[in-house]
Order: structure tokens, then sequence, then C-alpha cells
């Protein structure tokens, strides 16, 4: 597999690290309680199809990726550096 | 001599010598082994895997399930090696495997009586009683009966290459369909790989005697490919078999760069593994031929009708001299044509479909089946059954024709399930299957010649078309399109003997039968009770007809049974080829300390740690004991100065005016408020509250911070800033760097610590200047270094660092000063120990399942401010009653050795997962306290101290009584590190 790191085009998959979904971007505030904790951390939507990833560029240019990918065949439908997506949803 | 005087595409003036079971015999450049053995008379082969039975060769391609041969010797023997696709080279060696002592005479034939005992799943049912005896005598015996090949046992001193390769398309195949679209998309100007698994293209059409174009097939083959040749954008790959497809357009493929050369040339590896990657993909893999089965249909001499055609029009070699053939389809009439014209006699061809007549000089018996076979170590003559009655012909070769099976493998790699066509009564590739690869010709179910061309150049328009790239004008030349006439037929019922279906896992219809008795009736479950499908050949010559068995068994219709799913390889892979580059010290690059010269100049014991490597130790003559040294190296921290290579541990540079608010938020403990020259210790957790890493901070200057890791966490928290600074906090302005290669960084610890670092510095390096927990720049004559006040020993200590090209210098430096102090250099194990006695952390502690509580750090979690981890960490479960907490251990019944990992259970409970208490994280002997200590987690262990309990460790056998205590078992207050 393939990835389009912003930064570099096309990498071989064996250049990033897997973090997991995109869902970790949304890191309750400090004081919303356990449950919200809870559910941030452990709790997650399992597609089978479009998903958005968090990808590291670990031995490229070390950016974080939000990677649009289909689970189910692995077609990768669009990449974004995820501080732009992070500052964008601010 | 069963080579026939003229023809073949074989070199004959180049007569070549090989060796056979320890036989010379001849053959010529362009054969392979297994038609050079046909040509010498040699038919026995091989003895099957599990009954022994004699066997011949059944094809002509890489679906050979039974010609499998040891190639070579010494360290360069193969095992397992298809005769059918071994070039011949002058002085091969050849053996035949899983006999002894001879394929004549084969002790293990014996099994072949014993059959009853050994139908499928046999090892379910036998070898069960006694118990005992299973590991003693049964495993042992099967597993020197076992197998087929055999390996050296000696290191592999072969070359293989990794490579990769990118083009616009992929041609998998070089037949009729496959030379079409390469010169089609060629022609267009398209990047192209065509691959073929055979060392001469062409496919069939070099096995036939088919015309293409007006001349016979093979010449359209060579002009086609001296085009081909001469296109600067198309590459073409012979000996390359494209092992599987995977996801964006990637294929792996075996090219077997030197296996045709009697010695591989020094530039050269033995075989390359490619990965290509394309834009478009034309599978154009043919087909194989399927058989009938049929009482003993597994005797030498008894192979497959297009094989045999293989043999006589490619290689010159008449596999018999008395042929018959059994059919089901109007292809098994062809061998017949061919070997007449050869001069070669057929006695008859019986087609199991009524009303056929012959089309040349052979007799046909139609409406026909054969019923059994004679002859043991080759075929001597067979039984046929009609309406009529039964009769019996003298043959010594039968070629079975029961039509082909499109290779449809590679369009499965990706879960794809095939699609069954009734008209060819065969499975085809599903569309889009694999995204963006095409099917053509024979592996589409087109089987026509003229089927075949046109399909390879519609493929290659098509692609065109999608890469928006001008088709050229190119015609299909002429070639037959003579119409598939097939009825369907799997396998004789009745006759006696059995009828084999794999013939390299030893399957009979008989064992399917079995499996459908014992409820084994899905396709899934019938592959692995029966083994059917599940040897090197993956079942290609055996898949269609177990599946059509089981499909008449349980009343369903052959697509309504379904299919198994192929996966890669299509063709077995050597792992020392997948893994090329990795073996020895390529598997993984080499970490060196800058004074990694220094050690081992002193003979130091180097350990490995992750890709690290650092001194263990550095015995002194006349230590031969390594608990010697070590004792003598910590003697030497508590009582003098001890130097020690602290590296690896990470390093990370920051600055920026938002550093003290990510520290907040992922260190447990508060940052902000660090002054100036000062380092503080801090716990990282992970957001699930579990602790992640620990280590020092220290504030160089207003703006400039050095964050340090654990060695074996560096990466970790690395990537863990980079997704806090990008992910969650994207506004922070702070800019970080790793440097722990940047910095050679060394500890100097015990009570003359300060003497030897101020002696070394400019600076004056006192209690009041430098007091505990300080930092700062200081000058080692020219050079400037970085100097902490800091101590993983609970000896007064520093840690020195300095640009990383001093390293060398420095280290030689340092030791020649501990030594004058009476002091000197002391490896990892002494490390380890000094900081166990002072209950200081490692990863043995923060295995990632404990709690910053339960380490007894929990007021280290700030109350005042949120970070990382902070809420999860207080959730009630986390903290407190039942949990297991850091605790030391003292034995008190006699113990020679702590174990890591032993459990711990209270006196007199039975040592069962229910009664754990705990663990034990690490250990070591105290030379300072006479005695082992160790470190461990348990149950409620802060409220447990002076309270006995018991270590186990069953695999080692140790079990003792222990008193649980502090892990702090020296100065307690501190008051060395202070002052």
């Amino acid at each position: 597999m393939r990835i389009p790191c912003p930064n570099c085009g096309d990498r071989d998959s064996r250049e990033f690290h897997y973090r997991g979904s995109a869902e970790l971007f949304h890191r309750p505030a400090g004081d919303a309680g356990q449950p919200a904790f809870v559910e941030y951390v452990y709790f997650r939507d399992n597609p089978a199809g479009r998903h958005r990833d968090l990808w590291l560029h670990e031995t490229g240019c070390r950016s974080w990726i939000v990677v649009e990918r289909d689970t189910a065949t692995h077609e990768i439908l669009s990449t974004a550096l995820a501080a732009d997506v992070a500052r964008g949803a601010q | 001599m069963s080579r026939l005087p003229s023809g073949g595409l074989i070199d004959r003036s180049q007569p070549l010598s090989f060796r056979f079971d320890g036989r010379t015999l001849r053959g010529f450049q362009g054969d392979t082994l297994a038609s050079a053995l046909l040509a010498n008379d040699v038919r026995l082969v091989a003895r099957s895997f599990k009954y022994h039975r004699p066997r011949g060769i059944l094809t002509a391609g890489s679906e050979e399930p039974n010609a499998l041969m040891q190639l070579g010797q010494g360290d360069q023997t193969t095992p397992n090696v298809r005769a059918t696709t071994q070039e011949l080279f002058d002085g091969l060696i050849a053996a035949s495997q899983n006999r002894y002592p001879s394929l004549r005479f084969d002790l293990l034939g014996i099994n072949d009586l014993l059959s009853p005992f050994f139908s499928a799943g046999f090892y379910y049912k036998t070898f069960m009683w006694p118990k005992s005896f299973w590991e003693k005598l049964y495993e042992p015996l099967i597993r020197r009966a076992a197998g087929l090949g055999m390996l050296s046992g000696k290191a592999d001193t072969a070359r293989y290459e990794k490579a990769f390769a990118h083009c616009d398309l992929l041609v998998i195949g070089a037949g009729p369909a496959g030379l079409m679209a390469a010169l089609t998309a060629g022609q267009a100007g398209l990047d192209v790989i065509l691959a073929d698994e055979d060392f001469a293209l062409g496919g069939r059409l070099i096995a036939e005697t088919l015309e293409v174009d007006g001349m016979p097939g093979r010449d359209w083959v060579k002009r086609t490919s001296a085009t081909l040749l001469a296109m600067p954008n198309v590459r073409l790959m012979p000996r390359t078999t494209i092992t599987g497809a995977y996801d964006g357009g990637t294929y792996g493929a075996l090219q077997r760069v030197s296996h045709h050369l009697a010695e591989v040339p020094q530039d050269a590896p033995l075989e390359t593994f490619w990965r290509i990657v394309a834009r478009r993909t034309i599978l154009a893999a043919g087909a194989i031929e399927r058989p009938i089965a049929f009482p003993n249909n597994d005797r030498p001499g008894i192979m497959m009708a297009s094989a045999v055609r293989s043999y006589a029009n490619r290689f010159a070699v008449a596999p018999g001299q008395r042929v018959t053939v059994f059919t089901n389809n109007d292809d098994g009439h062809r061998t017949a044509l061919d070997l007449t014209a050869q001069g070669i006699t057929v006695a008859a061809v019986i087609d199991t479909r009524d009303g056929i007549t012959s089309s040349g000089d052979y007799p046909v018996i139609a409406g026909a089946q054969v019923t059994g076979t004679r002859g043991r170590q080759g075929l001597s003559g067979i039984t046929v059954q009609t309406a009529s009655g039964s009769r019996s012909i003298e043959t010594d070769c039968l070629a079975v024709s029961g039509g082909w099976n499109p290779t449809v493998h590679l369009t499965c790699h990706m879960n794809g399930r095939p699609v069954w066509r009734e008209d060819i009564a065969a499975f085809v590739p599903r569309e889009g299957a694999v995204p963006n690869l095409h099917v053509a010709g024979a592996a589409r179910g087109e089987f026509t010649t003229h089927g075949a061309l046109t399909g390879g150049l519609d493929a290659a328009r098509a692609v065109l078309s999608e890469l928006g790239v001008t088709s050229p004008a190119i015609d299909v030349p002429r070639a037959e399109d003579s119409p598939v006439r097939l009825a369907p037929f799997w396998h004789v019922e009745g006759g006696k003997g059995r009828s084999w279906l794999d013939f390299q896992n030893d399957v009979t219809t008989k064992d399917v039968k079995l499996a459908h008795r014992e409820n084994f009736r899905s396709v899934e479950h019938m592959k692995r009770y029966t083994t059917l499908g599940m040897a090197t050949d993956q079942g290609k010559t055996s898949n269609m007809g177990a599946l059509a068995i089981m499909a008449d068994l349980t009343q369903r219709s052959i697509p309504d049974t379904g299919t198994t799913i192929f996966r890669p390889p299509y063709t077995p892979v050597a792992l020392g080829t997948l893994g090329a580059g990795g073996a020895g010290k390529g598997f993984a690059p080499e970490r060196l300390l800058p004074s990694d010269a220094m050690a081992r100049e002193m003979g130091a014991k180097m350990y490995e740690l992750g890709l690290w490597y650092r001194p263990g130790m550095f015995p002194k003559p006349g230590e031969t004991h390594w608990r010697q040294t070590c004792d003598r190296e910590m003697q030497m921290v508590r009582t003098a100065v001890g130097i020690t290579d602290v590296t690896p541990l990470g390093k990370i540079a920051l600055q920026g005016p938002d550093v003290p608010t990510l520290l907040d938020r992922v260190y447990a403990n508060t940052f902000s408020t660090l002054a100036v020259g000062r380092v503080r210790y801090g716990i990282m957790l992970r957001e699930d509250g579990m602790v992640l890493d620990d280590g020092t901070t220290a504030r160089l200057s207003e703006t400039e911070y050095v964050l340090t890791t654990t060695g074996g966490a560096a990466g970790l928290v690395f990537n863990h800033l980079d997704f806090c600074t990008q992910v969650l906090w994207p506004d922070l302005d702070v800019q970080y760097a790793s440097e722990t290669d940047q910095w050679a960084q060394f500890s100097i610890a015990g009570p003359k610590a300060r003497e030897l670092v101020n002696a070394l510095c400019a600076e004056d390096i006192t209690n009041e200047t430098f007091p505990y927990m300080a930092c700062g720049t200081v000058s080692i004559g020219a050079v400037k270094a970085r100097l902490f006040r800091i101590s993983f020993s609970g000896e007064h200590g520093y840690e020195i660092a300095v640009p990383a090209r001093y390293g060398d210098s420095l280290a030689r430096e340092l030791g020649r000063r501990a030594e004058a102090l009476g002091g000197g250099w002391y490896g990892l194990e002494a490390l380890n120990a000094l900081r166990i006695e002072k209950g200081l952390l490692t990863h043995a502690e923060l295995d990632g399942h404990v709690t910053a509580d339960d380490l007894g750090l929990g007021g280290m979690v700030s109350s005042k401010k949120d970070c990382i981890g902070k809420t999860l960490s207080q959730r009630p479960a986390m903290i407190g009653a039942g949990r297991e907490q850091l605790v030391g251990l003292i034995p008190v019944s006699p113990l020679t050795q702590f174990s890591a990992g032993a459990y711990i259970f209270n006196k007199g409970a039975a040592p069962t997962l229910e009664n754990n208490q705990g663990h034990v994280t690490s250990h070591c002997h105290s030379p300072t306290l006479g005695h082992l200590i160790a470190m461990a987690m348990l149950k409620d262990g802060r409220s447990r101290i002076g309270e006995q309990v018991v270590i186990r460790d069953h695999t080692r056998n140790i079990e003792a009584v222990c008193e649980v205590c502090t892990t702090v078992h020296l100065d307690p207050e501190g008051a060395k590190l202070r002052g």
C-alpha cells in the first residue's frame, strides 16, 4: 500500500506508523469528566468502508497525516496534514 | 532412448551431461530436467508423500505435483525443485526425495499397505495412546518420516536481491494473449513489463503445432519476441513468476536469475524478489489442464495430455512407445494427432463422450472410461470399460485430458472468488476482483488461439483508453478458432483401487467421500480435513476434481459448492529471497556508543539492547565470573567514582515560548515552574492513565530545554510529542528536535565524582555553584559541555554531555581521571544493580500496566492541571485497594537466584492464577547488603511491609519465602545525593 504524503508524495506504507482513528482529534477538555475520556480513549466506530485514519510519516517528514481510507478495499481517498485539519476545525 | 530424431526447440549442438540419483545422463540446451529424464527413459522419479507410491512426471509446468527433486550439493542444495521447470545445465546434480534406500526399493512403501489406517484425518484418531508416547515416540517418528525434501542444515551462502520496478502496464504471461498485449501497448509508447515464469516465451504456442499468421506458432513467437526486445520501453522478464497481487497495483515477483547456470556469476544473485507497481495489469497466464480421476491413476507414465504434446513438440521426447489417451473433450484428440505425426503409436483414444469418431490415424473407443491400470513402477497397461464390457490395452503412457482451468489465482489474492461458466465447465476470474487488472486469453476462458490473440489486443486497447493514450493500428494475426467441445466428467465410479486427486498430499476420492461422511462438507472444511490443495502446488491439478465430487455428494451445483481462496505465493518462494539483504548483520542497523571503540579495546563484554551495543561489564584480568566484575564495579561506584556511557537515553531539545505549557500537558507533574539552571524528574502518562515513560527535563536557559527519555522509549516519546503538537495543540509555539545521537553523554557517579568533575571543568563545581538537580554549560578545554547533577545510582553524581564527535576523546579522559581516583568504567550489570539497590525504575517496572500510584508516585500527578492521562488515571479502579504496588523483596528461605517474572503467592496458598499476588520485576545481588534483593509488584504491597510471601517460577524450579520490604535499601534520606 502506498500513502500520498502531502509533503513527500506517494510513499510506501512501511514509512508510516499507524496510530488509529481521526476521532483522536477530539480530546475532551480537562474537566470533561471520566465518561467523556473513556469514550475518547476506548470506543471507536469500526466501519467496513470509509474511515479517517491518523498516520505518522515516521521515517519521512514526520508529519501526522489524516488519511481517508476504505478499510475494505484499502483505497486511499484523500490525505491532509493533521496540523492543517486541526487548525481548520478550530 | 525416447528422444525423437528431429524437431523440438532444444539445441542439439549443445549437448549437456547431468546426474540423477548417481547416474550420469545426457540432454541438450533447452531441456528441462523432466524432459531430459524422459528422454533417457527415466519414468520413476519420486515416491509419494504419505504412501510412498512410485510416481512419475505428470505435467510440463509449474503445476507439477510429483517430480520434486533435491538439487545441488552441500550448502547449496535445494529441496523440492520441480523437475518440469528446472532448466538443464551442464553438471546439474539431482536426486529423488522421500525414499530409503532407493526409488526402486523404498522401505516406507509399506505405508501403502497400511493405507486404511492413514486415510484423511487419521492423526485426529490415532497416536493418542498411551499419552506419554506422543512426545517420546510418535512425534519424533512422524517428524522423521514426514516431508519430502531436506534442507542441508548448513548456513545458506547464496546471495539474494530485492528490487523495485514501476511501469504503466504489467503483462503477466507471454503466450499469444500476453505477446499481443505487450506488442500493442509497447507500440503505443507505454512503459511495459512482460513477465513469464518460463525461460522461453510463447506459452502454449511453443508446445503446440498450431499456426499463427500462416507460420508455425514458434516462428511467430520468435518474430514477436525480437520486435519486443528491440523496443526500449518494453522490459522482458522471463524466468519470472508473478507471485501475488497486492494493494495499489503492487505485484510480487520471483525472478530466478541464476538457477539455470552451473555457477552463479560473481555479480549476480541467485534469485531476486521484485515489487512491481503497475498502473494497469493484464493477466494472460493461460490455463492449466485438469485430469480425470480413475482407479490407480497415479502410476509413472500417466501424464496430462497437453504435457505429452509439450514433451513431443517442444522437447522432442516421446513419453511412451505405445500411447493411449483418456479424454472428455476435443483437445485430448490433438495429442493423438501430434503423436502420430511424429511416428509415435497411439493405441487408442478413450473418450467418455458417445458418438465420437477419430480425426486421424488412431482408433477411438467412445462412451468409454478407464477403470484400472497396471504396472507399479511404470505403466504397462490399462483396463477400459464400455457399455459392451471391459477390455485390456497394453500401453506405457496414458495421456489424460479432463478440460482446462483458467489460471485465476492472482485474481483471488484480494479475496475475489471466481465465477463459474457452464459452457466451458470451468471457473473464470470475477470482473474487478483486482482493481485495474484486465484478464485476457485462456485465463479468461478464451481457449482458442484466435481468442487469445484478440483478447490480448482488446485488453491492451482497453488499458490504453483508460490511460488516455491512442491505440496503434494493429491487426490480429490469423489463427485457429475451433470451439470448445467438452462434456464434464470428473471421476470414474467403479473399478478397483483408489482414485487420486491430490498427488502431492496423497489425497484420494475416497478421502473426499470420508470428509463428507464425517460432516466436513463445506469446501473449506474438506480442504483442511483431507489436506487436499494444501501442498506446494496449492491444488492446481486437484481442486476442481475434489470440488466436483463434493458438489455431487451434497447434491449442489459446482458454483453453489464454491471454491477455497488462493493465496500468494503462486509458486513457492524461498525465505532467503523474501528476506534478501536481511540475513545476519543486514537485519538491523547497529547503533554504537561514542565510547564503543574504547570499550572494546578494554575487553568489555558488549550487550545488545535494541539496536544499541552497550558494555555489560569491563572484566579485569583474573576475574573469571561475571559477578566478580559486577560486584567490583558496584563497589567502585559506591566508594570512589565510576563512569558509564548513557548516550542512548533519548534527548529532545525544545525551544519556544510555549515549551512550559507543552511540558505541563505531557508530564504528570509540573514543569512550568522549573527555574533556569535546574533539572526535574518527571513521569509521562498515556491517555489511559498508565505510565508511558520517566525521565528528567533540564532548563538550560530562558528558552532552551532538554527532555530525556529512557533508551527504549525515545522513539515512542518523540512520536507522542509530534502527536500532541500537530494533532492536539497545533497552535503551541514550540520547536523541538531529537538530539540523542548528537550528544555523547556520560554518567560520573560516586563520592569522588565532584572532585573529578571539578578538576575536569574550567568552572568551579561546588555544592553552592552546582547543587543537587542543577544544570548548566561548562567548559572542558575548548569544548562547551552540558553538565547535569543527577544520579541513577544513589551516589553523588553528574551527567556530562559533549557534541558526539568529542565523545571518544572525553570517554578516555574520564577513564584516566577516574582510575587516578581509584575508580573506573562500569557497565550495564552494575548500572542496573546500583539502581535496584535504590529502588529506581526502568521499563521492567514501567511495563505499560502500572499507574503512578502503583509505583508510589501518585503524588507526582498534579491536581492543579490537566495533562495527558490525568483524568483516566484517577478512575477508582486505577488507585488504591487491590492493585499491585511496587515493593522490595528479600529472601528468607535459601535462594540461589531470583527470577524476573516469578509469581508471588501468600504462604500456604495453592499456586493458581486466582491466587496470584503479583510478580518480581527486577533483581540483583547486592554486594552492599551481602544478599539478593528484588523489586516486585505485589497486591496492596505498601500495606504489607514486613509480611512473608512465597515466590514461584515453575519453569526454572525456583521457590522461596521472602519478606516484603522497602525498595530503597540504601540511604533512604538521600544524603549522599545532596551536599
